[in-house]
């Protein structure tokens, strides 16, 4: 499955850099409205038609994938960075912290977290801007994911305190920052990349069914749980086929997801 | 078996009363706490402002509150809906048997689809099956809960079914590599060497060496599916505990929002709770 893997990556890669480059590649703004065309057909101009709005749907897309594709990462590293904090300390340290930090961990993984998403969302002030409203939501992802990570890493890092290395770093007197630091982490690190692999996608999935619920990133501004919201007014006799194009997107990236992670780093 | 139940009593307890504090915290937060929408009526004056403040006053501080809400807690009182002005107990007894049918119809049909498409691509070891359940597990686990209950009404499919295909991936990926480590180990391969047929090796040496993992999977997969029940039951019209839940999130009815995430949770942990009681004693029994 290594072609595979390879394909992912490059695929993902690839998608990145054309949403990166969407300033240049987008025929015109994620909020323009052509007011004389909307919810027009694929044409020259409007290589995937428009929205209900007139929106260049293309456009759209492009700004959409960005914003998931940008953020969903991000708020992968708060959780992996949560969770190597939480996590670390905890194994390393064992007893009463260890125990308190699990007891911890398995009272969050108890909350449903799309209800606790949704409440907190609610909590938020209504005038909140659409750039804040996305920054707002993938952080909310960040903060609420870090809890089965935080397991992994802690049975990661209390058998790596156990293990001989650092019992003869210990006994030759290195400090527990260094040990921390220079002998602990340092070998986290795959069951954290993994771990950081595993939540993208999950996050990705998180935002698109908030964006589709209304609970998502605020309008203008586009996501794939906006864009993929236009779903709702599809109709099967008027169909416009190219509304799919966002899901197929999501799909693709998603899978490209799971692929890079080889079967021997994935947890069982 | 009775210190298992008392532990899980304690969690139990434990988590009401920290998600009790939690909840009666954020309530108090929440912007707009302690003022009533009257006020914006312009032909009320000073004094009737000042009169529907008090009443709205939160009662003393933070703890004071907490207690207030516990009080009404253990009482059976979870407050009153701000947008459906109706007592939450109320409207919990309506929508829970909802979501509880719609649940156990999903969970019945993604484990039965889930075990019984890892079952057979373990103990048919069929790389076309093995690739067909894969593939297909994957593609349901790249589409949002979302997506999948507004293809269902597309197609007029009965919505119910979505949390079972939802449930499904997760239920045969873990199944599948539990059961494919339980078929390599060496006494199942002795058993197959020394001619035992295929349903006597899966149900006397491979089932028994997953089952409380298996158990421990099907806690989490209650968790799975009641999250999933949100987008499903708003979007496919159903009313259960997820159509609230969202029409809460709408309507910023943060007490409302917290008491359902409280029930849910009771349920999960419980359901978590008894997963891990039998996974226990199935490990006590076979030790």
């Amino acid at each position: 499955m290594k072609w595979a893997r390879t394909l992912a990556i490059a695929f993902l890669v690839t998608v990145s850099a054309t949403c990166l480059l969407a300033n240049f590649i987008a025929p015109s703004s994620y909020a323009h409205q052509f007011r004389d065309v909307p919810d027009a057909a694929p044409s020259r101009q409007h290589p995937l038609g428009t929205d209900d709005l007139g929106r260049d749907r293309f456009s759209r897309v492009l700004y959409g994938t960005r914003v998931s594709l940008l953020l969903a990462p991000a708020a992968a590293l708060l959780t992996s960075v949560l969770a190597a904090f939480v996590g670390g300390v905890a194994g390393f340290l064992g007893g009463w912290v260890e125990r308190c930090v699990m007891a911890a961990t398995d009272l969050f993984l108890s909350l449903p977290w799309l209800f606790l998403l949704i409440t907190v969302r609610a909590l938020l002030p209504l005038n909140v801007s659409p750039v804040t409203s996305v920054v707002i939501t993938f952080a909310l992802l960040g903060c609420l994911g870090w809890a089965g990570a935080a397991r992994v890493v802690c049975a990661d890092a209390r058998a790596l305190s156990q293990s001989d290395f650092v019992l003869l770093a210990r006994a030759s007197g290195s400090a527990a920052m260094r040990l921390l630091w220079h002998h602990l982490v340092p070998n986290l690190k795959p069951v954290l990349y993994a771990q950081f692999w595993i939540s993208v996608p999950v996050f990705i999935i998180a935002e698109a069914n908030l964006g589709i619920l209304g609970l998502g990133v605020a309008e203008p501004l586009p996501s794939w749980g906006s864009l993929l919201r236009e779903l709702e007014s599809f109709s099967t006799i008027s169909g416009q086929p190219w509304q799919f194009v966002p899901l197929i997107l999501l799909v693709v990236v998603v899978s490209s997801f799971h692929l890079v992670l080889t079967h021997e780093e994935l947890p069982v | 078996m009775l210190r298992g139940l008392a532990k899980l009593a304690a969690k139990v307890l434990i988590v009401v009363l920290l998600g009790g504090f939690l909840g009666a915290t954020l309530v108090r937060l929440a912007p707009g706490y302690g003022v009533d929408e009257e006020e914006l009526d312009p032909r009320l004056n000073q004094q009737s402002i000042a009169a529907l403040r008090q009443a709205q006053a939160p009662e003393g501080n933070l703890i004071v509150s907490y207690f207030h809400y516990l009080d009404r807690l253990l009482h059976g009182d979870l407050g009153v809906s701000r947008t459906l002005q109706r007592p939450v107990v109320e409207l919990v007894r309506e929508r829970l048997p909802e979501t509880m049918k719609s649940i156990g119809l999903g969970l019945a049909l993604g484990w039965t689809l889930g075990l019984g498409l890892a079952i057979a691509t373990v103990m048919s070891r069929a790389w076309y099956l093995d690739l067909f359940a894969g593939l297909l597990a994957g593609l349901l686990l790249c589409l949002p809960a979302a997506v999948l209950a507004l293809l269902f009404v597309l197609a007029q499919a009965p919505a119910r079914l979505v949390l079972g295909l939802i449930v499904f991936p997760k239920v045969f990926r873990y199944s599948r590599n539990l059961l494919a480590r339980s078929s390599a180990l060496p006494h199942v391969l002795m058993a197959r060497a020394k001619g035992l047929g295929n349903l006597r090796v899966l149900l006397w040496h491979i089932l028994p060496t997953a089952t409380p993992q298996l158990l421990a999977l099907a806690g989490v997969s209650v968790s799975v599916a009641f999250t999933a029940a949100i987008p499903v039951e708003a979007l496919c019209d159903l009313p259960g505990i997820g159509q609230l839940a969202w029409k809460a999130a709408l309507g910023r009815d943060v007490a409302l929002l917290i008491n359902l995430t409280m029930i849910v949770t009771l349920v999960t942990l419980l359901a978590n709770s008894a997963s891990d009681l039998m996974g226990s004693k199935l490990r006590r029994a076979e030790a």
